[in-house]
């Protein structure tokens, strides 16, 4: 896993809420204030329970949802800026750009493959149909070859162009889906769950895929995922989230190692190992309670109604996510004596 | 889990066999399955999305949906046999010893009724005696059990009112709350996050534990089957390829389906990155199955017999199982020498 140690992506307090039809307030708090970079030909792994905001982060850096606040920067230049204020409140007006051409460098694969393709076109009219909108290709023919190399990179035949969607498995599905992506020669990529859909045999063929277009392109991910044991596998560098925070990051290994946040620990705790003869010797951290909604999130540490160890600050202070040790960050006041 | 009580069959299915009679011809959705299941057991079932799991399940729940039908083998519960019960009987069968928690948990929970009527309903089919007092207790008692806060409230509330995860739970309560001596669980915890999957599979365990039922649990993962289960079943392509302890089957595998199966995931105690193995090539087409050995197509150690003839069983150890030439082979080998 190459890495330049080039930052490509960087996204400072980026907030993103949704309002709330007939109700004042700010909405729903999905994003609250996440900051992180990602390197050029890293993957970011990103995790965390359901309803988290993994995939409004995701979209929000994209600029598929329009933030609320906070800062994008790609490849040196702020995509959208609108830092907040010491109040906490985005300052004023939001700067942007024009989005089209970093619409080419950054793309997105989906969860689910069979509803993110167009039932209706083929298979080379998907994949045809992204080269058409960046003018990507120079004639008729080279636009042909063009699908089909796509089509081999991916793993499919060059006669599947023609046929529709609803007959490839899921696995392939999901490589359409891919090819799709590839097709406008993106620098940046967000997988938003794209293997949680297909078989325990089939996800490993996809994860491999994907790491060789990392190779083989340069590309950079961000990895979004239920699943810890596969994002630790194709990550270099894992963030967790709990109500629409980042709690922790740093690197994967290191992070399953050795998780200084509580939320993690509970997390890794939790995921059951393939491996009888171990799991029947693990202890679990077992959580009370649900996760709270995130049109009113606790106050101060957003974990503090589950966690084992809070404390009065907790419940009054927002923990701040920073270094503990080289790399290694996490927002929790008990880190910080 | 348990070494008390193992000894005594509830349940014994020999070579059953479920087709369903499609316009575009039958698919041998189980094609001749057989197990026992004892008290106090839980067996494992893992294989591909489409393998028969779902199906096996219903047939025994005398729930399989036209055109599906039973064509052949027996099932026999408790010295009864279930494929010859009336209509009544079924019914009285499936309220009183078995209980099932299906994949989806909207299909079975009534939009019309309150969450806790429909749970105090379940629990007076089953106990006629029981008061409505004490029903009501019960109920909330088990809705605590399966982490549901706010009982009182929520006892009060219909099935929208509920998250995914929460309808859930409120499923595995309704499995659990009469006591059944048969419990099959339809993946009941893949919808759910790793926090919650943890709770519950500790609550199964308990109960499980106190009443001694058997579960048949149906799931595509490894890390849920590892922690809970005393023996697995792997099918692929509506044969049981591979049964066994559960130990033997994560680290003595002896069908090359479940072993590409465990390589294909990443291990649990990688400290650092290695490649994913995984298995080539895409699902059976139920509708045009390979003759002889259905896992031939995607197997590296695929034979000329393979392509020819179903393997039969080998014993490969006590009560472990495998269908397939390989073994075949070294048994004749054994007995040669
Ligand atoms: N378009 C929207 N309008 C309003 N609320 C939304 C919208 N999209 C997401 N939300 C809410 O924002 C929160 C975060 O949702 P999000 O889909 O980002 O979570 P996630 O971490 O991706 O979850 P999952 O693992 O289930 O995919 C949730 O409470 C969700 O209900
Ligand atoms: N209504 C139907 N008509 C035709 N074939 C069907 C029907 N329902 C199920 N099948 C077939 O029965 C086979 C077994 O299905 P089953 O639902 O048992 O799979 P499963 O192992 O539970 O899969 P999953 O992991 O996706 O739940 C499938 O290959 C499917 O094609
Ligand atoms: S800040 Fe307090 S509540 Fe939050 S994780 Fe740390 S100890 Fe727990
Ligand atoms: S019978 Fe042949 S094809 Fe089937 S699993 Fe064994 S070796 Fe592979
Ligand atoms: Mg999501
Ligand atoms: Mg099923």
């Amino acid at each position: 896993m190459a890495k330049e140690e080039k930052i490509l992506l960087e996204i400072k307090n980026l907030r993103k809420y949704f309002p709330v039809k007939g109700i004042k307030g700010p909405g729903v708090q999905a994003v609250q204030d996440v900051s992180f970079f990602i390197h050029k030909g890293e993957t970011l792994g990103l995790v965390g329970e359901s309803g988290c905001g993994k995939t409004t982060l995701g979209r929000t850096i994209l600029r598929l949802y329009e933030p609320t606040g906070g800062s994008i920067i790609y490849d040196g230049t702020p995509i959208y800026e609108n830092p907040l204020g010491p109040e906490g409140t985005p300052l004023g007006k939001a700067k942007s750009v024009n989005m089209l051409p970093y619409r080419r460098k950054m793309q997105i694969i989906f969860q689910d493959p069979s509803a993110s393709l167009d039932p209706r076109m083929t298979v080379g009219e998907i994949i045809g149909e992204a080269i058409d909108i960046h003018k990507l290709a120079a004639s008729k023919a080279d636009r042909a070859d063009r699908i089909k190399e796509l089509l081999k990179k991916v793993g499919l035949n060059t006669e599947h162009a023609n046929r529709y969607p609803h007959e490839f498995s899921g696995g392939q599905q999901q490589r359409v889906g891919i090819a799709r992506a590839l097709a406008v020669k993106p620098e940046f990529i967000v997988c938003d769950e794209p293997i949680s859909a297909l078989d325990v045999s089939i996800q490993s063929q996809v994860v491999n895929m994907l790491e060789d277009m990392q190779h083989e392109l340069g590309l950079t991910y961000l990895f979004i995922a239920h699943d810890l044991s596969v994002v630790r596998h194709i990550s270099n560098r894992i963030g967790v989230m709990y109500l629409g925070s980042l709690v922790e990051l740093g690197e994967s290994y290191e992070l399953n190692r050795h998780p200084i946040h509580p939320y993690t620990q509970t997390l890794l705790s939790a995921v059951p190992v393939p491996d009888p003869k171990l799991s029947r010797t693990r202890q679990r951290i077992v959580l009370e309670g649900d996760i709270p909604s995130p049109m009113n999130p606790p106050s101060g540490c957003r974990f503090h109604t589950r966690c084992p160890y809070a404390t009065e600050k907790c419940k009054m202070e927002t923990p701040v996510f920073k270094e503990h040790e080289p790399g290694h960050w996490a927002a929790c006041h008990l880190l910080d004596k | 889990m348990s070494e008390q009580n193992t000894e005594k069959k509830l349940l014994e299915v020999k070579d059953l066999r479920v087709s369903f009679f499609t316009p575009a011809g039958e698919v041998k959705a189980v094609g001749g399955i057989s197990y026992d299941l004892n008290y106090g057991e839980v067996m494992g079932v893992v294989g591909e999305s489409g393998s028969g799991k779902s199906q096996e399940a219903y047939s025994i729940m005398g729930l399989l949906q036209s055109p599906g039908k039973v064509i052949g083998g027996s099932i026999t519960f408790e010295g009864q046999d279930v494929l010859a019960f009336s209509k009544e009987e079924m019914t009285s069968f499936r309220g009183s010893k078995v209980a099932m928690i299906f994949q989806n948990p909207m299909t079975c929970l009534n939009p019309v009724y309150t969450i806790g009527n429909q749970l105090v309903e379940a629990l007076r089919a089953h106990d006629k005696t029981i008061s409505k007092a004490d029903a009501e207790k019960r109920a909330m008692e088990m809705m605590e059990m399966v982490g549901i806060n706010n009982v009182e409230k929520r006892m009060k509330q219909y099935p929208h009112e509920f998250s995914g995860g929460m309808r859930q739970r409120v499923m595995i309560a309704m499995g659990l709350i009469c006591h059944p001596q048969l419990l099959i669980a339809d993946e009941p915890t893949t919808a759910l996050d790793v926090t919650i999957q943890a709770q519950i599979l500790e609550l199964m365990k308990e109960i499980q534990k106190k009443t001694k039922m058997g579960i048949i649990f149906i799931t595509h993962n490894l890390g849920v089957v590892a922690d809970i289960c005393d023996k697995v079943s792997v099918m692929y392509a509506g044969k049981i390829v591979e049964q066994g302890p559960v130990d033997d089957i994560f680290y003595e595998p002896a069908h090359p389906y479940t072993m590409g199966l465990l390589r294909s995931m990443p291990r649990v105690d990688a400290e650092s990155y290695e490649r994913l193995i995984p298995i080539e090539g895409t699902p059976v087409d139920m509708l045009n199955p390979p003759e002889g050995c259905p896992f031939a197509p995607r197997c590296e150690k695929c034979m000329k017999i393979c392509l020819k003839k179903m393997p039969p069983y080998v014993e490969v150890g006590p009560n472990h199982r495998s269908a397939c030439w390989l073994r075949v082979q070294e048994q004749m080998n054994k007995e040669e020498n």
